[in-house]
């Protein structure tokens, strides 16, 4: 089994092999939440603490889940009731958490680097929850999954990611999944929210939105993220909606098998057309089972990577 | 792993046929409704003697007997020492109220796989009652667990491995004791 490490910081450092590995595990991990018992005692013992510095809920219910399924104890930790407002820094919140016995410490930032930043004086695990615009791992890594699950191989698979890519952390991660794994990737969206030089990653770049989607066998819509932009991004929704929103027509464009993905939350009537998002092609709600499974597989995994460092 | 210098051949595959043969003969007298057996293979050395062990047991039988797999790595007491198991799947049905589990590995020693095994068939559903079929009994034993059918018994010292080569078709062709 390729896995030795004891954080999950981002997608960008890991090679083909480890996303590999941590894809089979989750499939297993899917099998015990299809059971009628969904709890395993793996992380028996085991503290897990959700420190969210930026607001969400659905990637920390589904971190809560995932620790519960795998008996660990899980105490949620948010900015806004926390000492941040009283003025204390990172490093001491994170210390203070590591004082209660944290074994590992989910970290939510709005600053790019926040969770690199822990690993490096923490002896806890670090499991990055997403860091500003910069990546947000265990979402690609459910992206990947339910597109394997789909359609058995990632290599050679044309996917076209849609929508803000300056601003996301999810495109970032998911590109570097993508290509690792052998995707071809073509991003497309308004040419403020696209700049070129993600063909550096290795991409296709086109503000052509036909041309996007012609061939795709995956379209992976981000949401337009209102409160990490500037008001002069696009002229105004509507109009992003009329270029850029994903409808019937436009889909029509795609291998008749493409499989439409979002992460959430989706703005019905903006980067989807509402029908769509309920059509059998559809799997967005997938992703979110599916999050559960990676996330188990991810808090497994970065729990056993000392004891692997030490063996291997 | 590396340094296991000295490897001996302790069993040939006609003596390890017929005893799994045997097992499969004991099986058969003990439980005696077949529909009632189902073989569940332990990941993953257990998996293909459990297949084999169906094949005989089901001409014994004169009907098909359910095999399936379990993976005890979930439930494991020393996944912090020995870092995380490999997953591989489960396969079990979920209604087991009226059937007899036997539990099938190549080797038990501390008997710990077993109780993690146990418990994650327990996890699916309430057997009517489990047992437990191995190839081999190396002894060592650090848990109250007993095997109820026994290819052979094999007198080790602590530090040696048993492994149990198989056959393409899943058959026991070797067993080697190596020395680390």
């Amino acid at each position: 089994m390729s896995w030795h490490r004891k954080n999950l910081l981002d997608i960008e450092s890991l090679t083909a092999g480890e996303l590999t590995t941590v894809l089979d595990t989750a499939r297993e991990f899917k099998a015990v939440g299809e059971r009628d018992i969904k709890k395993v005692p793996a992380l028996q013992g085991k503290t897990v603490v959700n420190f969210f510095v930026e607001p969400s809920t659905r990637t920390r219910v589904s971190f809560e889940l995932s620790a519960k399924r795998l008996s660990a104890d899980i105490i949620n930790f948010s900015a806004d009731a926390s000492s941040f407002q009283k003025g204390e820094s990172l490093k001491d919140t994170a210390r203070t958490l590591e004082a209660l016995n944290a074994d590992i410490i989910v970290i939510r930032h709005k600053a790019a680097g926040a969770p690199h930043f822990l690993a490096r004086f923490l002896n806890s695990h670090v499991v990055n929850a997403g860091d500003g615009a910069h990546e947000h791992p265990t979402q690609a890594l459910l992206d990947v999954f339910t597109i394997r699950e789909k359609k058995g191989d990632i290599a050679g698979l044309n996917v076209t990611i849609l929508g803000d890519i300056l601003f996301s952390r999810v495109a970032r991660s998911n590109i570097w999944a993508l290509r690792k794994l052998g995707a071809n990737v073509t991003l497309c969206g308004p040419s403020t929210l696209v700049p070129r030089v993600f063909e550096q990653m290795g991409c296709r770049v086109t503000y052509d939105l036909d041309e996007a989607l012609a061939n795709a066998d995956v379209i992976n819509l981000l949401r337009i993220q209102h409160e990490r932009q500037r008001k002069t991004m696009f002229p105004s929704i509507g109009e992003y909606a009329r270029l850029f929103g994903l409808n019937r027509t436009r889909l029509a464009k795609a291998k008749p098998d493409a499989l439409i993905m979002h992460p959430g939350p989706m703005n019905r009537g903006v980067e989807i057309e509402s029908e769509l998002a309920d059509c059998d092609r559809a799997v967005i709600l997938e992703q979110v089972t599916n999050g559960i499974a990676v996330r188990m597989a991810v808090l497994y995994l970065v729990n056993g990577g000392n004891a692997a460092e030490m063996n291997a | 792993m590396a340094d296991r210098s000295v490897s001996r051949t302790v069993l040939e595959a006609d003596a390890l046929a017929r005893a799994w043969r045997r097992v499969a003969h004991e099986i058969a007298e003990a439980h005696t409704a077949g529909g009632a057996v189902i073989l569940v293979g332990i990941q993953r050395g257990g998996v293909a003697l459990a297949q084999q062990l169906g094949e005989t047991l089901g001409s014994i039988y004169d009907q098909a007997v359910a095999v399936g797999s379990v993976e005890p790595g979930l439930h494991r007491d020393d996944l912090s020492q020995r870092g995380m198991a490999e997953l591989r799947p489960t396969e079990l049905p979920g209604d087991m109220a009226d059937k007899v589990v036997v539990l099938v590995d190549d080797v038990l020693s501390t008997g710990r796989t077993v109780r993690a095994s146990i418990d994650a068939v327990m996890a699916f559903g309430r057997p009517r009652c489990i047992r437990l079929a191995v190839l081999i009994d190396r002894g060592h034993r650090e848990l109250p667990i007993r095997p109820d059918f026994v290819g052979k018994s094999l007198p080790t010292h602590p530090d040696e491995h048993v492994e149990v080569r198989l056959s393409e078709q899943g058959a026991p062709s070797t067993v080697e004791i190596l020395s680390l």
